[in-house]
């Protein structure tokens, strides 16, 4: 046990570690707010829409400074949620086919300028790649510091907004009569969750991303009914993962990080859909058999009763 | 590679995609589309390594029947409990995982990039010896995409009613002894197969694309189903001759060209649109102002 | 002496067709008010307007004398209630404080005094029991309760509500009505969207009839009438006379 744990004495793997998991706890704390706005697959979206973002980036500046892929990324990230929001205040198109258009098309676009990136001949793109597709292993030092900051803000801005961004999400027409910018606060939430996609872009990738932002908030809704205990635990379960993640593939023989700790919040999500209290499938069952066990006691009793009558 | 090839594949891609996404646009699935498209990944590995070989019907297969798994899980989950658009953030990233991995344990040595790889839209291509540039594509893959297409045809024309009034009112639908079940697999089940037949030749990212926006386009531009779907694919055409045209010009990727014109085309749609367009919706309000002064 | 509610020469369009024209009315303090009228007639897009939930196209909406916008702190509101998603992780007692909020302001906690105010709020309703209850399990006329209890926690002075009545039992009606009784004899005013036109006569002080036109608007004994009605619902309305009393059927 010790031999195994001395891997996490590694510097190297000790920036992974924290990054991991600075990422799946801000992921699950933003992600319990998109999973009650229905905006579960925001992530997706942005992680997508950032493509164009880190390009142009990488086309004004000509340098593979992550610094500015994260500003492009941001940049780009904000322009999708004002689509997107557009798109579902003004048109009668819902907001699942919003997310999939500016998803789409952010993406086609990114990859028109990819083809360009390639064509100039400014070399190889690899850094973007690595940039955009998730390089866990390759975080330093200054990688974390910046997901550390980042980290902090957000998860600042939910605590001191908490109430505002729970009547939001809750009833939006209530709020906008109370007198509360609902607009305002959505883009604010839809920001917050710009903010972790550009930072969980480097470490796990795109596609996988969009999986912190979900799995661990899914998983915190089935054990309370509170919705800070939700956030808090989507956030514990987030950094669980990212830990479990690391530590499986620092042991492992060169798996990469990114899958692994998708891997491990899934099995977090299977857990608690089975194992939840209340709402779990154990829990469902076990209150079901015993309903039906008092059901057929109480008919015995009843039985019992009319034969001695 | 000849355009006019390539101009077909992508309009019968368009035409294709436009015909299932319309259905997923309505059903507010369109999200799905973006989810198989993700996870048929492992699917694609295992069939790669089950067959040894690169052969694009045995891959078909493969992606298909993980297409139709991914559909099940997410049912799955959504009628336990877990809210539609969670359900499918949870089944896809987990598959899409479980495929990166896969990749990189097992096909290391031979000549595919875990940087392709995690691409994703483009991980299809080293499969496909095309380069993603293009789609430099023989007649084998219009083969595929056709008969995909013509399936779709057959598949929607025989049932039309029926999956019309399953995406208007499941409910209701059910109530008259529908099997509403049955129909959502089998729309599932063509999406999954138009999507891999797809994206062998375009990549994922056009796929997707033609999965829903030339539909949306049309939902911004009709009150009538059919007519939706006829407008679907005469905008995807369009798109895909215009976005083809673009590419050689700009000398880009082809798929990327025709999503971008899609996407002007949606966006031209959503300003302008006569019933629904944001600036003339505008333009009738000033006017209504007008008259009540 | 301000009016709780001043409108005046208010229009909403929606695309071409227009759901208000042209209304016009001072609405008296301490009076319960009911806002009648057909289906498409406009009747919650009336409160919304007044709120500024929804953009108009003309006209002048002033709460005691200021526009809305400065006098949230005094205006209760209780939407339809369809708009809620029953799965959130949120009990009773949690919804009624959040009609606190708007006295809390940005940031700024719910602390102790709010939880005892909203106790108090659920007690008047009669949910104190229910305080912990995650609101999906309860019944209709629970949660309509729960939001009538939020909107009390708004400690208002001018109270809009929509359709309040609509899917609750017999019990949660008395109740509802008994309540907004207590607000008339503590000063306030409620404007109340209602669809029951048998019940009009017994529940509301003054009513408005409209139908996307002001039709009438004043006490009920003086305009609520056949005739009134029949201008109101246009041919949709079969009067029943027995006696006295006549029975309204919307045909």
């Amino acid at each position: 046990m010790l031999d195994e744990l001395k891997i996490f004495l590694d510097p190297n793997t000790q920036w992974i570690l924290f990054g991991s998991m600075l990422l799946g706890l801000c992921s699950g704390v933003i992600g319990s707010f998109a999973y009650l706005r229905k905006q579960s697959l925001m992530g997706d979206a942005l992680s997508h829409a950032a493509l164009p973002g880190v390009c142009i980036a990488f086309m004004l500046t000509g340098s593979k400074s992550v610094f500015f892929f994260l500003i492009g990324a941001s940049i780009a990230g904000i322009i999708a949620t004002f689509g997107i929001g557009f798109i579902t205040r003004h048109t009668r198109i819902k907001q699942d086919s919003a997310l999939a258009i500016v998803l789409t098309v952010f993406f086609g676009l990114g990859i028109v300028l990819l083809t360009e990136i390639q064509h100039s001949g400014t070399g190889n793109q690899s850094g973007l790649d690595k940039f955009l597709f998730g390089q866990a292993a390759a975080l330093v030092l200054s990688d974390v510091l910046i997901m550390a900051v980042a980290s902090i803000v957000l998860i600042s801005v939910c605590i001191l907004f908490f109430k505002e961004f729970k009547i939001t999400s809750f009833d939006p027409g209530f709020a906008s009569g109370m007198g509360f910018p609902v607009a305002f606060l959505e883009q604010m939430i839809m920001l917050l969750i710009v903010m972790a996609v550009v930072i969980g872009i480097q470490a796990v990738g795109v596609v996988l991303m969009s999986s912190l932002l979900v799995t661990p908030a899914v998983s915190a809704r089935y054990w309370t009914e509170k919705l800070s205990v939700m956030v808090f635990l989507s956030g514990i379960f987030g950094a669980l993962s990212g830990m479990a993640g690391t530590y499986i593939s620092a042991s492992g023989n060169n798996l990469p990080t990114g899958p692994i700790i998708v891997l491990a919040a899934t099995v977090f999500f299977i857990l608690s859909i089975i194992f939840a209290p209340r709402r779990g499938l154990l829990s469902k069952l076990l209150i079901h058999l015993l309903a039906k066990r008092s059901v057929k006691t109480s008919k015995v009793k009843i039985k019992g009763k009319e034969r001695t009558v | 590679m000849s355009a006019f090839w390539i101009i077909v594949t992508g309009a019968l891609v368009a035409s294709a995609c436009g015909l299932v996404g319309c259905f997923l646009v309505l059903r507010k699935m369109a999200m799905i589309g973006d989810a198989i498209s993700h996870a048929v990944l492992p699917g694609i590995v295992i069939a790669f390594l089950i067959s040894g070989s690169r052969d694009s019907l045995i891959m078909l297969f493969g992606a298909a029947i993980i297409g139709l798994i991914t559909v099940f899980l997410i049912q799955l989950f959504t009628q336990s409990g877990v809210q539609s658009d969670a359900s499918i953030g949870v089944v896809f990233t987990a598959l899409f995982a479980v495929g990166i991995l896969l990749v990189s344990l097992f096909t290391r040595d031979i000549d595919l990039d875990l940087d392709c790889v995690l691409y994703g839209e483009i991980a299809y291509v080293p499969w496909n010896t095309i380069d993603f540039m293009g789609i430099g594509i023989g007649p084998k893959a219009i083969w595929g995409v056709g008969l995909s297409l013509l399936l779709s045809v057959i598949v929607i024309s025989l049932f039309y009613k029926q999956f019309k009034i399953c995406s208007f009112d499941p409910a209701m639908a059910a109530a008259v002894g529908i099997p509403v079940a049955l129909f959502h697999y089998l729309l599932m089940g063509l999406v999954s197969i138009t999507t891999v037949a797809s994206f062998e030749s375009v990549g994922a990212i056009l796929v997707v694309g033609m999965l829903v926006v030339p539909p949306a386009t049309a939902y911004l531009l009709t009150e009538k189903l059919s007519r939706m779907i006829f407008y679907t694919i005469i905008i995807g055409c369009v798109s895909s001759i215009i976005g083809y045209y673009f590419a050689s010009i700009l000398d880009a990727s082809i798929a990327g060209c025709m999503i971008c014109v899609a996407g002007a085309i949606f966006i031209l749609a959503l300003l302008f649109s006569p019933s629904h367009g944001v600036i003339m919706r505008k333009l009738k309000q000033k006017q209504l102002i007008h008259e009540a002064v | 002496m301000n009016s709780p509610l001043n409108i005046n020469d208010l229009s909403v369009a929606y695309q071409k067709k227009p759901v208000l024209r042209n209304i016009t009315f001072d609405v008296p303090e301490g009076k319960l008010i009911g806002i009648v009228g057909p289906n498409g007639a406009g009747k919650s897009t009336l409160i919304k307007a007044a709120l500024g939930l929804i953009p108009r196209l003309t006209g002048s909406v002033e709460i005691y004398g200021r526009p809305y916008r400065l006098q949230r702190k005094i205006i209760g509101y209780v939407p339809q209630r369809e708009s809620v998603d029953w799965d959130f992780p949120t009990n009773a007692l949690d919804v009624v404080m959040m009609g606190r909020y708007g006295h809390l302001g940005w940031i700024k906690r719910p602390g102790r005094a709010e939880k005892n105010f909203a106790m108090e709020c659920l007690d008047k309703v009669g949910m104190a029991d229910f305080a912990a209850r995650q609101i999906s399990q309860l019944s209709g006329g629970q949660q309509q309760r729960i939001f009538l209890a939020r909107a009390l926690a708004q400690d208002a002075k001018l109270y809009f509500m929509d359709e309040p009545f609509v899917g609750v039992d017999a019990a949660t009606e008395k109740a509802i009505i008994t309540l907004l009784n207590e607000l008339k004899a503590e000063g306030k005013t409620v404007l109340v969207v209602h669809h029951d036109l048998a019940t009009v006569k017994d529940y509301f002080d003054w009513v408005l009839l409209l139908n996307i036109e002001l039709k009438a608007f004043g006490p009920t004994n003086i305009v609520f009438t056949p005739e009134k009605l029949q201008e109101t619902y246009g041919g949709k309305l079969a009067m029943l006379e027995n006696d006295n009393q006549s029975s309204l059927i919307i045909t």
